[in-house]
C-alpha cells in the first residue's frame, strides 16, 4: 500500500482562532479514510486547503509525490483530487452535462465539445454505476442525484482521489447506505477515498480507517476494524458522552389533540394526541409532511379540514403570537432561517418572541437592561458556550445555537413544546445536552411533540411512536414496542399489520 | 384612423425600427452579458453618454468613425473595469456604484467635451455614417429601405446578436459566464476564477454600451448634448428582463420599443387633439406592460447582485 496523498505539518489560522495546528495525514491506495471530529473540530478547513480554497499558514500537501501549489483548486483538480461540498456547488438552472463540463476545457474555444463529453460522462456513469440523465436540469433533481451529479463533476475531471465533506448530512438513512456501497465498488476501480464525518454509525460501518479531529489537532488514528464506536466517541469529544435515557413516568391530561386535521395537498386527515409528561414521536423520511405539521402547530397556518384543540381552546386559528401567549413554544425545523437571526445579538433573539410583555418593554421601549439580564441567565443556565449577551448570535455554532432557541423556549415554562428536527446537525455532545433538556421539560410537565428522522433519537426520547408517510399518521405504538424493523414497515407506509397501542 | 394605419405599411416607419433599435440592441446586450455573469450594471445610461462623447470627439479631432466607435467601446471598458472593481472583488453594492458610475460618467463626458471642444452658436458637427448603399438589393421595394439602406452600425448590432447568442450557448466561455452567474462558488470548485470572469463580462458588456452610445452621436446625429442618452440606459435594463436574459428574445424586446417610438412619431403627424406628451409616454408605458406580460416568467440568474467572496457562502 502506498500513500496516493500525504499531508504534513498543516496549520491554518483564521484570526485568533488555529482552525488546523499542526495536522499530518496519509491516504493510501484503495483505502476509505474516514475523518472524523465534532462540528468546529477543523474537518473542512482541513480538506479546503488540500483542495487549494484556502492556502495554509505551514505545512505542505503531496499527491502522488507531487508537492501542490497552495491556493489553487485548479492545481488539485489537475493532480487528481475532486472535492464533493458538503454544500453541493451545482448551477441549479443549468443541465447537468453543462455543470459537469465548466472548467474541464480551455475557456477559450470556438465550440463546446459536448458531444464528445456527453460520451464520456454516460461512460463514468455507466462504469461507477452511478446513472444520471446528462440534459435534466439541476434544479429537477432530487438532493441524493444532485450528490451523484457532484461525484461525476470529480469523476470527469479523473479524480484518482474524492473527498467527501459530510456526504450523508443531507440524506436520507437508505440512501446514505446506497452511497457507501457505491464509495467502496469505487475503492475496487483504484479511487482512494475520504470522507467527513460526524456520524458514528456510519464511520463504523464504511471506512477502513478513521482519523479523528479535535479542537484542530490531529488526536488519534485507528483502523477501524480495531476500534469501537464508544472508544470513537470520546476521542472524538474528549470526554465520554452518553445520551440521557428516558425515565418511565406517569403521563398527564392531553394538551394538543388534533383529529382529522388535513391540510390540502399537503396532510390527509391527521389524529394525534400529545399529553402532560409525554413525548410524542413523528418519525418519517423528510418530505413526507412534516414541514406542514410543522407549521400547523407552529401558528404558521392552520387546517382546512378538522378541528386541532390545545387545552380547552382551538388551536388551529391561532396566529403565532397568541399561540406564544397560550403557553407554546417552537423549536423550528431550520435553525437559521426560523430559529434566530444571525445579524442580531444573543440577547435580541433571547427575547424576540416576548418584547410585547412587560418584562421586557415599557411604553413601546424596549428594557434593554431587562433583556441583557434575561440572556444572561439563558446562557448560564443551558450552557450556551462562546456567548454573551452581545454575541453576534450567527457566529455560535450550531449547538450553541440551539441551546439559546431551546433556551428561550423553555425558559417561559411552555405546556406544549414542538421540537422539529431538534439535533439536526449537531454533534454527539450537543445532541446529548438538547436531549436532556427536552426529557427535562417532559418530567417538568410540558406536552412535547417530537419531529424526526433519526430513528435513535425517537426511540430514546419518545413515549409513543407516529409514523408520517405522504401526509398521513399511522397509528401510534408505544416505544417500547418499537423495533427498528417494525419502525422500518412504518416509515414505509405499511402500518395496516400493526397495533395500536 | 385610415391614416394610423397606413403607417403601419411605410417602409419609412420600419426603416425607423431598426435605426431607433440600434443603440439599444447594443445597450440591452452589455446588460445582459453583465448580468448573466452576476453583476448589475446601472451605470449604463453614463456609459452610454461617455461612450457618445468619446465617440464622437474622436472623430471630431480627426480620425474616421470606426475609430470613433472604437475608442468608445474602450472609454465604456474602462468605466466597466471601475464598476467592476467597485463590485466585484470589493463586493460593494451593485446598485450604489452602478448609480455613481452613471453619475459619475455623464458629467465627466460633459466635463471633458467642454473642456476640449469649443463650442459656437451651435454646437459643432461631425460627417455620421451614411446609410449603406447596396445597389440593387437597396433598390429593392419596401425591402430596401427597410433592411439593406441602414448604416454600418446596425448590421454590426445584429451581427453581435449572434455572435452573443452562440457565445453564450455554445462555447466553453459562455458557460463559464452563465455558471458565474448562477453559482460562482460552482465555478471556483471546477478550477475557474469567477472573479475574473465577472471583471471581464462587466467590462465587455460596457464597451458594447459604450458603442451604443456612440451610435447616437456618430450614425443617428452629428453632434453631441449632454442628455442625449435620454433614458435608453434604463430601458434596456428593463429589457434585459423582458427578455429573460435571452440575446435574441432581447432583440426583439428592442424592436418592439423602437416600433412604439417609431409609431408613436408619425401618428403625432396624424391624429389631432391629443396633447403630443400622451404619444412620448407611449413606449415607455408600453413597455412595463410587456414586462408584466412577460416577466414573471423569467429567469433570474441566481446570483445576480450576490458579491462573490471565496470561501465565504
Amino acid at each position: 500500500m502506498t500513500a496516493v496523498l500525504e499531508l504534513t505539518g498543516i496549520t491554518k489560522r483564521f484570526g485568533a482562532l488555529t482552525a488546523n495546528d499542526d495536522v499530518s495525514l496519509s491516504l493510501a491506495q484503495g483505502e476509505i479514510l474516514a475523518l472524523l471530529g465534532e462540528n468546529g473540530a477543523g474537518k473542512t478547513t482541513l480538506m479546503n486547503i488540500l483542495f487549494g480554497h484556502y492556502a495554509a499558514d505551514a505545512g505542505d500537501v503531496r499527491v502522488f509525490g507531487q508537492t501542490l501549489p497552495p491556493g489553487r483548486p485548479r492545481a488539485a483538480i489537475e493532480a487528481g483530487v475532486g472535492m464533493v461540498h458538503q454544500h453541493f456547488t451545482l448551477a441549479a438552472n443549468l443541465s447537468v452535462l453543462d455543470n459537469v463540463m465548466l472548467g474541464s476545457e480551455r475557456l477559450v474555444r470556438l465550440r463546446s465539445g459536448r458531444s464528445a463529453a456527453r460520451a464520456k460522462l454516460l461512460d463514468i456513469s455507466d462504469r461507477f454505476g452511478l446513472p444520471v440523465d446528462p440534459d435534466a436540469r439541476i434544479s429537477r433533481l432530487s438532493v441524493g442525484e444532485r450528490q451523484r451529479v457532484e461525484i461525476l463533476k470529480a469523476l470527469y475531471r479523473d479524480a484518482r482521489i474524492l473527498i467527501l465533506d459530510e456526504p450523508t448530512a443531507v440524506l436520507a438513512r437508505p440512501e446514505a447506505e446506497r452511497l457507501f456501497a457505491t464509495l467502496r465498488e469505487m475503492t475496487q476501480e483504484g479511487l482512494s477515498l475520504i470522507f467527513i464525518s460526524h456520524k458514528l454509525h456510519e464511520v463504523m460501518a464504511a471506512s477502513d480507517r478513521v482519523a479523528v479531529l479535535r479542537g484542530g489537532k490531529m488526536v488519534a488514528e485507528r483502523r477501524t476494524a480495531e476500534t469501537s464506536a464508544n472508544e470513537l466517541a470520546e476521542l472524538m469529544v474528549g470526554r465520554s458522552v452518553v445520551r440521557p435515557k428516558r425515565e418511565a413516568h406517569a403521563i398527564g391530561a392531553p394538551v394538543v389533540v388534533a383529529s382529522g386535521v388535513s391540510v390540502a395537498g399537503k396532510l390527509d386527515d391527521i389524529s394525534f394526541a400529545v399529553h402532560e409528561g409525554e413525548i410524542l414521536g413523528i418519525v418519517g423520511v423528510s418530505g413526507n409532511g412534516q414541514a406542514a405539521l410543522g407549521a400547523l402547530v407552529s401558528g404558521l397556518g392552520g387546517p382546512t379540514a378538522g378541528t386541532l384543540r390545545l387545552g380547552d381552546g382551538d388551536m388551529g386559528s391561532l396566529s403565532a403570537r397568541a399561540l406564544i401567549d397560550a403557553g407554546a413554544a417552537r423549536i423550528p425545523e431550520d435553525r437559521h432561517a426560523e430559529g434566530v437571526v444571525g445579524e442580531l445579538p444573543v440577547w435580541e433573539n433571547a427575547v424576540l418572541e416576548r418584547l410585547r410583555s412587560k418584562a421586557f418593554s415599557r411604553g413601546g421601549f424596549v428594557r434593554r437592561g431587562a433583556a441583557r439580564a434575561h440572556a444572561a441567565g439563558l446562557i448560564d443556565r443551558f450552557d450556551i458556550r462562546g456567548a454573551v449577551p452581545d454575541t453576534r448570535t450567527g457566529l455560535l455554532s450550531g449547538g450553541n445555537m440551539q441551546k439559546l432557541i431551546l433556551g428561550r423556549n423553555l425558559a417561559s415554562s411552555p405546556r406544549f413544546i414542538l421540537a422539529n428536527q431538534p439535533t439536526r446537525g449537531l454533534d454527539e455532545g450537543a445532541i446529548a445536552a438538547v436531549h436532556a433538556e427536552l426529557l427535562a421539560a417532559r418530567a417538568a410537565g410540558a406536552a412535547i411533540l417530537l419531529i424526526s428522522e433519526e430513528l435513535e433519537e425517537a426511540v430514546g426520547l419518545a413515549d409513543r411512536i407516529q409514523a408520517i408517510v405522504k401526509g398521513r399518521l399511522s397509528r401510534p405504538v408505544v416505544a417500547e414496542d418499537a423495533d427498528a424493523r417494525r419502525l422500518g414497515l412504518m416509515m414505509a407506509g405499511m402500518w395496516e399489520s400493526t397495533d395500536a397501542a | 384612423m385610415i391614416e394610423a394605419l397606413e403607417i403601419l405599411t411605410s417602409a419609412s416607419l420600419w426603416a425607423a425600427v431598426l435605426r431607433i433599435a440600434t443603440p439599444l440592441i447594443f445597450g440591452v446586450l452589455g446588460a445582459l452579458i453583465c448580468e448573466r455573469s452576476g453583476v448589475l450594471n446601472l451605470g449604463i445610461e453614463g456609459i452610454m453618454t461617455m461612450g457618445a462623447m468619446v465617440g464622437w470627439l474622436t472623430v471630431y479631432l480627426g480620425a474616421d468613425l470606426w475609430t470613433g466607435l472604437a475608442m468608445a467601446a474602450a472609454a465604456g471598458a474602462m468605466m466597466g473595469l471601475l464598476h467592476a472593481l467597485l463590485t466585484v472583488p470589493l463586493g460593494l453594492s451593485q446598485h450604489v456604484s452602478g448609480l455613481g458610475i452613471t453619475l459619475f460618467a455623464s458629467a465627466l463626458a460633459y466635463y471633458l467635451y467642454r473642456l476640449i471642444v469649443v463650442v459656437g452658436e451651435s454646437p459643432p458637427t461631425i460627417v455620421p455614417f451614411r446609410p449603406l448603399d447596396l445597389g440593387p438589393l437597396s433598390d429593392l421595394p419596401f425591402l430596401g429601405p427597410v433592411f439593406f439602406s441602414q448604416s454600418a452600425p446596425t448590421y454590426v448590432a445584429l451581427l453581435a446578436v449572434v455572435v452573443m447568442g452562440y457565445v453564450l450557448a455554445r462555447t466553453p466561455l459562455g458557460l463559464a459566464i452563465r455558471m458565474t452567474g448562477e453559482n460562482p462558488h460552482a465555478v471556483e470548485a471546477q478550477g475557474v476564477n469567477p472573479i475574473a470572469i465577472r471583471i471581464g463580462a462587466v467590462m465587455a458588456g460596457s464597451a458594447l454600451m459604450g458603442v451604443g452610445g456612440a451610435f447616437l452621436t456618430t450614425a443617428a446625429f452629428n453632434s453631441f448634448f449632454p442628455e442625449m442618452v435620454q433614458g435608453r440606459g434604463w430601458i434596456c435594463i428593463a429589457l434585459v428582463v423582458f427578455a429573460s436574459w435571452r440575446p435574441y428574445k432581447a432583440l426583439l424586446g428592442a424592436l418592439l420599443f423602437a416600433f412604439f417610438d417609431a409609431y408613436q412619431l408619425r401618428l403625432q403627424t396624424v391624429v389631432e387633439g391629443v396633447p403630443y406628451q400622451l404619444f412620448l409616454m407611449a413606449p415607455y408605458v408600453l413597455s412595463i406592460v410587456a414586462l408584466i406580460l412577460v416577466a414573471r416568467r423569467a429567469e433570474v440568474p441566481a446570483a445576480l447582485m450576490t458579491p462573490y467572496r471565496r470561501g465565504e457562502r
